[in-house]
């Protein structure tokens, strides 16, 4: 079996299961946000249940459209916020110790190698980068999962890719999954398990991982998983709130479709509008002038995301034509980076550093495009009118090239600034 | 069940922000969501539409975020039902969870034109195109959502299972 499998079977009290099985399995965690959690709890207060499964395994994390940002938004807000205290959950965030759900949890050891956790988000999947099965669900299926603790899949059929070779300089995690969903497409792995494994995989450190695993949905993957190792160990051992397993894949697991890259070959890459699979060299993108630049996400607004971005923008100016956003992705990072003074780094550079949310990723807040505008951000979609107007458009870049292209004024590479 | 209406086309990879734009998403409540419904794949739309209406789609309909609000518009706009070459995975489970009838069909989704008087019938999978005369087969749907569809949903299906239990 592939270790996706085990983890599958093992939760639902099966020896074996074989892709194509419909199974209902126990959940480790459930998580929702702000957008999805009030739909989730109407259903679930149709669902009758007593109570909920167990009120230590249900995550509640404003982080979208928090701070707060208009009276609806807060509405939202409030409904976690009440739900959770009539329910004592233990995992409620409220603004000043929430972070955006994907950094959040796995810093707090609240998601672990060997977990099955669903989430009303569908970057749920960047767990899979701690050896853990994690898809991102509706708010209905929470709402069923909130009330029985168990949730329905389809074992999914997992498909390898193998990196091997040396990574070139400024090209990371992000860049190895943007190459990736450009040679399979938007739905090259729909319904799919996405097992990423090679050399480079298991040199790659924990934040490329969870980088990697996390843009699995935008492949239409079901999940990304990566095989635990001592990098997974060194980063959840201090971390962890309760005991954990590593699972790893038979030797004769079965894949529909494996592929190799050869990273010696991979260069920084942008996906340009409107899919992320739409990618193309950051170098061939020169003459492509922006407005704005967000670095930040569950996708790239870690610690290490920040430095490689701080690394780059140190003692410059961001050009005078572009307004660039860095959003420390939880409070711990946002401690962190302004005790390591990266912070100091991005308002000399005349950034502007925000408070830990989702905000511009999804055209929530906090950096919205108008009509005609143009950004480059360390996020996860570029969907028409993802970051604001529908006739805005939003490239998707590694942090180096976003701050090198917020000094440039234009797409560009760290190497243009002699770096 | 036999749904019967009148089609509109999009294209393919149709995402979750163009069903729903998540500007629109500081409320949850399905008839705010129905005015902006499909609004950035055609901001026409939400005035065109009419109740009883059918969406036919190409490849990987709903892709991008978890968002149920998607389903959930196309329902209180009154569409009747979705049918595409394919579905992206947590519509495809959203849709069945809230009772928005979807079909896969890439047949029909190539030859049906927008416009298009269909019947589909629900319980065969057969999707008839009344304008053109023509007749497709829609993929089986799988027992177990079979199941869901006759409980009336994941909710109905989750009440029933907390009671047996």
């Amino acid at each position: 079996m592939t270790i996706t499998e085990k983890i599958l079977a093992h939760h639902a009290g099966l020896d074996e299961v074989v892709p194509g099985d419909l199974i209902n399995a126990r959940v480790d965690l459930v998580l929702a946000n702000d957008i999805t959690a009030p739909i989730a709890i109407r259903e679930f207060e149709r669902i009758g249940a007593k109570g909920v499964f167990d009120p230590d395994r249900i995550a509640f994390i404003p982080d979208h459209f928090a701070p707060q940002k208009d009276i609806k938004a807060a509405e939202q807000c409030k409904l976690l916020r009440d739900f959770s205290h009539e329910n004592n959950l233990s995992l409620y965030f409220e603004v000043g110790r929430m972070g955006v759900e994907h950094a959040l949890l796995p810093e707090q050891g609240l998601v672990l190698p060997g977990d099955l956790v669903i989430g009303a988000d569908s970057h749920t999947c960047t767990y899979g980068a701690l050896g853990a099965f994690a898809t991102g669900v509706g708010s209905t299926d929470v709402a069923a999962a909130m009330a029985t603790g168990q949730c329905w899949f389809k074992v999914p059929e997992s498909m390898k890719f193998i990196y091997y070779g040396r990574l070139n300089p400024w090209v990371g995690g992000k860049d190895l999954i943007l190459h990736t969903i450009g040679d399979i497409g938007v739905d090259g792995a729909l319904y799919r398990a996405m097992e990423f494994d090679g050399e480079t995989i298991r040199a790659l450190p924990m934040h490329g991982r969870l980088t990697m695993c996390n843009m699995a949905i935008e492949a239409g993957g079901k999940s990304g998983i990566i095989v635990p190792d001592e990098i997974t160990e060194s980063y959840v051992k201090d971390r962890a709130k309760r005991p954990y397993s590593f699972y790893s894949s038979d030797p004769d697991a079965e894949y529909v479709d494996i592929r190799e890259y050869d990273c010696s070959r991979i260069e920084p890459l942008v996906a340009c509008p409107h899919l992320p699979s739409n990618v193309r060299p950051a170098r061939e993108l020169a003459d492509i002038t922006i407005d704005q630049v967000v670095v930040g996400s569950c996708t790239n607004g870690r610690l290490e995301d920040l430095r490689e971005a701080a690394m780059v923008i140190k003692g410059r100016k961001v050009n005078p034509n572009v307004r660039m956003i860095v959003i420390p992705a939880t409070q711990q990072i946002y401690r962190d980076a302004m005790k390591e003074g990266l912070l100091e780094i991005f308002i000399d550079a005349e950034a502007v550093v925000s408070t830990p949310t989702c905000g511009p990723c999804l055209g929530g807040h906090m950096g919205i495009l108008a009509k005609g505008e143009r950004a480059l951000a360390t996020t996860n979609r570029n969907f028409v009118g993802r970051m604001g107007h529908p006739e805005s458009e939003v490239y998707l870049s590694n942090p180096a090239v976003a701050a090198a292209s917020a000094v440039l004024g234009r797409i560009g590479l760290p190497e243009e600034l002699g770096l | 069940m036999k749904i019967r209406g009148k089609t509109w086309k999009f294209g393919a990879d149709i995402d979750t922000d163009a069903i729903i734009p998540a500007r629109y998403l500081n409320t949850s409540d399905p008839k705010e969501l129905a005015l902006h419904v499909m609004e950035d794949a055609d901001p026409e739309f939400p005035k065109k539409v009419r109740p009883g209406d059918i969406i036919v789609a190409d490849k990987n309909f709903g892709c991008g975020s978890s968002r149920e609000h998607a389903p959930i518009a196309i329902k209180a706009a009154g569409i009747q039902a979705v049918v595409a070459k394919s579905f992206a995975r947590i519509f495809f489970r959203n849709a069945f969870n809230i009772g928005l009838p979807i079909f896969e069909s890439p047949e029909a989704a190539d030859r049906i034109g927008e416009g298009d008087e269909i019947e589909i019938d629900a319980d065969r999978g057969v999707i008839t195109n009344l304008t053109k005369n023509e007749q497709y087969q829609a993929k089986p749907i799988p027992p177990f959502m079979q199941e869901l569809i006759e409980s009336g949903g994941l909710v109905e299906w989750t009440k029933k299972k907390i009671r047996a239990a």
